[in-house]
């Protein structure tokens, strides 16, 4: 047996979702991002004396919806806990949250299993003052609440993840869904999305855990990626020397690269966790049921699918529709008014010509081009009526001022030559300018069909298809 | 001016509707008295000399009102009766003391407590112990101790206050006057210092009966701001009825037999003779889980405390001592700001929830309530009120039980297994013993508050208490 043990990681994510209600979790506070320091307060969200919190029912709404989207199993019946420490983020000394009756239970994305999804709020701002910005060093803190009370949705998935890049690409996956089902901006720079990880490894084929290590504070998808390979890296040389993993919290250091011990409130590790006596119970009716439901859009897991049984899409094409439903819904449009192209065609179309004139993130429903004129192109391209250049140019009118492609073919003389006189002629009289080229493909060089190419393309303002000249030329020059 | 101060609040309010009284002289009456406040009973007084304005229809037409204070009072100091809340005046106003304003009844003054309502005596007050009009050697009870004497006093028409194991209560027995716990959820929690989360309910403290249910009735409702509040299935109404025809009291042995004081007993038994006499029945039940009671409640009590007083820490408000780290400033200030009871309560109720102790205690205390209160559903059946005394004892001396918290906490005795089961009950005056008064507790159904304020009325008819001698 070998001494040389290969060693895998095993991943789970821990990812805290703000909601982007209108309104904080348990009060009436307005819950935007980027105000003056303590102006969205007020006796509930600052935990002032005799204050009570009362359930946001839309954070319960999205809450469902996340748990529908995601497949998980929802609760009848779901209540809040206190989850009590001792911090000056934390102005009621205690964070409401869901402990084990949770909103929603298992379910799944993708390849990653779902272990559950809770509602929570989330704590104030501290901001250290001097130093570094950061707690070790710096002369004073400062509390903004602002933050206090926005409502967080916890989704905790399974350790099924087994590298940085696939950890990063699920959480993709999990933005992009989220985004599009609109309950959070899902911005890392902003807080708005945050991501812990739960890191440990194992021998490779073994089917049993090892001791995990908790990573905080990767505030990027670059530093999720780079704390992970860290980690997986420092576990798997202490295995390799022989040593034990501990099980601790380590701190990102985005500036180093870095992790260290976590030395904070994270010490404390008793909660006392007891039912949260001011709040009532969370039974989802089936009104709140159905609006829930009524409120989700298609996901992009289903929809890169559909895409792919439905449209013949290839993959990478699907998703690229499904992650971008602007994309997706402009083509739907347009392959369904393609009678006469094949949706690969008119996908391509969208993707590689229209999308990149109109520029990243632009709404192609939003342009000059109708999806029916789009599908119309690929149509006349696909049945050779014109050219794949002189298409491109029609679609530069059509990006211009909209219209209609036959109408612009036949306005400015496009329209394919085909097979006919016309085109041989055109080819005849290059050759006939470019005799140092041609003694060179007689002689049997292909390569040198291009340099010949391009002229016939000049002269015939592109509406010859680049295939048949190149065609005809070999032809003319004895070489077919 | 003896006159205006002798008629009840709703006399005077019906009084001042007739134009037969002027609202300025009943202000102006209650505010000489309160500023001359010689029992320690009020924290803060109004400093308005007329009347605040009232609106013409307001059903408590500008009869004022004390208010405990725990009750946050926009600007007012709301300390309940914590040196780490001395002189903390909120930036807003209770629900259900907003509602009494509105209604129109004036805030006339805050009344002394026992810190965060911990307490039957009103000596774990930070600001210093109220006192018994009926004998200033004695104790109110607690903990609305300040509002159970001032109206006793009368110093104020009616005051509310919160009862938690037997607040309100135990105080109005002790005080000679009508206390009600309504059903819990009754009155909003908004804006109340919380002691106990799932116990806490205000009441009225007030003269007799009818005050009561027209105080009452300007309290209740359910509010958007608290959860946990419910809309009374119907309106409060004033009582009238004058007999207990085919009303069935059950008496718990539990609650009527040894710790009972024999004078308070005597005046029991005697209610009860006179409750038969007005056409009750009268039939000894038992309600076995009774006795386990206390201990479940100084588990639950304390450990919702626990977590609602760390919000105490001297961050951003009240209390603050220096410190050189954020723990010494935790500790500092907790440490001076706190009273002995509150701390006790805090590390009961600390321990009582800590991780491999949950089960045992603050899991073991749930189910006991949850017994309890199968006992009173059980007794439902067969019964319309569960009669007891309300306080095992009358008024002590001040001092006499502030080193043996145990004997304090008997207090609650036969008021506390009502709260746990969240249910209303009335305590009214039934009699002296030894020249001090002893109280009647009255339990129902939920929402059986009006049952109670009408039978309570037909009792309190035949008992004819004079509780004047409390207010020369």
């Amino acid at each position: 047996m070998s001494k040389t043990t290969e060693y895998e990681a095993v991943i789970g994510l821990e990812i805290h979702v703000q909601l982007a209600t209108k309104t904080k979790m348990f009060c009436s506070c307005a819950n935007v991002f980027g105000e003056e320091p303590n102006t969205l307060t007020c006796p509930v969200c600052l935990g002032l004396p005799g204050a009570l919190p009362v359930v946001n029912a839309r954070a319960i709404e999205y809450g469902l919806m996340m748990g529908m989207a995601l497949e998980c199993e929802l609760a009848e019946h779901s209540i809040f806990h206190r989850k009590n420490y001792f911090y000056p983020d934390s102005p009621k000394a205690y964070q409401i949250s869901q402990y084990d009756m949770p909103l929603c239970s298992g379910g799944r994305l993708g390849d990653v299993r779902l272990h559950r999804i809770h509602l929570e709020e989330d704590a104030a701002k501290l901001v250290h003052v001097g130093a570094s910005g950061r707690i070790h060093g710096s002369d004073s803190s400062v509390v903004d609440f602002n933050r206090c009370g926005t409502p967080l949705a916890e989704i905790v998935t399974e350790p099924d993840l087994h590298s940085a890049e696939q950890a990063r690409d699920w959480l993709t996956l999990l933005r992009v869904t989220l985004r599009q089902i609109g309950v959070s901006d899902v911005n890392m720079e902003e807080g708005s999305l945050r991501c812990d990880a739960n890191v440990s490894v194992r021998p490779k084929g073994s089917s049993k855990l090892g001791t995990k290590t908790e990573l905080k504070n990767m505030n990027s998808f670059r530093f999720l990626m780079q704390g992970i390979n860290a980690e997986v890296a420092r576990q798997t040389e202490l295995k390799l020397a022989g040593k034990r993993v501990s099980q601790e919290t380590l701190h990102f250091d985005p500036a180093t690269g870095s992790l260290s011990p976590l030395r904070s409130k994270e010490e404390a590790h008793d909660y006392r966790y007891f039912p949260e006596p001011d709040l009532v119970a969370v039974a989802p009716t089936e009104g709140m049921l159905a609006a829930a439901r009524a409120g989700l859009p298609e996901l992009p897991a289903a929809r890169s699918e559909r895409y792919e049984r439905d449209w013949s899409l290839p993959l990478d094409t699907a998703r690229l529709f499904a992650f971008r439903p602007e994309l997706g819904d402009y083509f739907e449009q347009a392959a369904t008014a393609a009678t006469e192209a094949d949706p690969r065609v008119v996908a391509n179309w969208l993707k590689d010509d229209l999308a990149a004139r109109l520029g990243a993130d632009a709404d192609p429903a939003a342009s000059n081009v109708t999806p029916q004129a789009l599908a119309k192109l690929a149509g006349l391209v696909q049945a050779r009526a014109v050219s794949s250049s002189a298409a491109r140019q029609v679609l530069d009118r059509l990006v211009e001022a909209g219209g209609d492609p036959e109408a612009i073919i036949e306005g400015e003389g496009l329209g394919a030559m085909g097979d006919g006189d016309e085109l041989a002629a055109v080819v005849a009289r290059v050759i006939e300018s470019h005799t140092a080229i041609a003694e060179q493909i007689r002689s049997g060089n292909d390569k040198a069909v291009g340099a010949l190419i391009g002229p016939v393309m000049r002269e015939t303002k592109g509406r010859a298809d680049g295939g048949e000249v190149r065609k005809l030329i070999l032809a003319q020059l004895g070489q077919a | 001016m003896t006159g205006v101060l002798d008629l009840t609040a709703a006399e005077a309010a019906a009084r001042i509707r007739s134009g037969e009284l002027d609202r300025e002289a009943l202000w102006s009456a209650y505010h000489e008295r309160a500023l001359s406040d010689r029992l320690h009973a009020l924290s803060w007084v109004s400093d308005e000399l007329n009347a605040p304005p009232v609106e013409d229809e307001a059903p408590l037409a500008g009869v004022p009102v004390a208010v405990k204070d725990l009750f946050c009072t926009n600007g007012i100091p709301s300390q309940a009766g914590s040196k780490i809340l001395e002189g903390y005046k909120p930036p807003y106003t209770a629900t259900v003391v907003e509602r009494l304003i509105s209604a129109g009844a004036p805030l006339l003054a805050k009344t002394h407590q026992d810190e965060f309502a911990m307490g039957s005596s009103t000596e774990n007050c930070a600001f210093g112990p109220t006192l018994n009009p009926w004998d200033t050697g004695r104790v109110p009870g607690g903990s609305s101790g300040g509002s159970a004497a001032a109206v006793a006093a009368g110093l104020a028409p009616w005051a509310i206050g919160t009862d938690t194991g037997g607040s309100i209560r135990q105080p109005a027995a002790l005080c000679g006057i009508v206390g009600l716990k309504p059903t819990y959820g009754a009155v909003s929690r908004y804006g109340m210092i919380a002691f106990a989360s799932s116990l806490d309910q205000a009441g009225p403290f007030t003269r007799d009966v009818t005050d009561s249910a027209l105080l009452l009735s300007a309290m209740v409702g359910k509010d958007p701001c608290d959860s946990t509040s419910l809309g009374l299935p119907e309106p409060v109404l004033l009582p009238s009825a004058a007999d207990l025809r085919g009303i069935r009291l059950g008496v718990p042995e539990e609650l009527t037999g040894e710790g009972i004081e024999p004078g308070v007993l005597k005046a029991f038994e005697a209610t009860l003779a006179l409750a038969e006499e007005l056409g009750a029945s009268v039939k000894r039940t038992r309600l076995p889980h009774a006795p386990h009671a206390l201990a479940a409640y100084y588990l639950i009590a304390p450990a919702e405390a626990s977590s609602n007083l760390a919000r105490y820490d001297g961050v951003r408000y009240g209390l603050r001592e220096p410190a050189e780290n954020l723990t010494e400033l935790y500790t500092r200030t907790r440490s001076a700001g706190f009273g002995a009871e509150v701390k006790r309560r805090v590390m009961l109720g600390t321990y009582a929830l800590s991780s491999g102790y949950y089960d045992a205690y603050y899991g073991r205390a749930q189910k006991v309530r949850t017994k309890i209160a199968e006992d009173f559903d059980r007794a439902w059946g067969e019964f319309d009120f569960i009669v007891s005394p309300t306080s095992p004892g009358v008024a002590f001396e001040l001092g006499a039980k502030t080193d043996d918290p145990w004997a304090m906490y008997l207090n609650d005795y036969c008021t506390v297994p009502v709260s746990l089961a969240g249910l209303p009950a009335i305590s009214i005056p039934n009699g002296l013993s030894d020249g001090l008064p002893t109280g009647f507790q009255m339990a129902g159904p939920a929402f059986s508050e009006n049952r109670i304020l009408d039978a309570a009325h037909a009792l309190e008819g035949a008992i004819g208490f004079d509780g004047s001698k409390a207010r020369q």
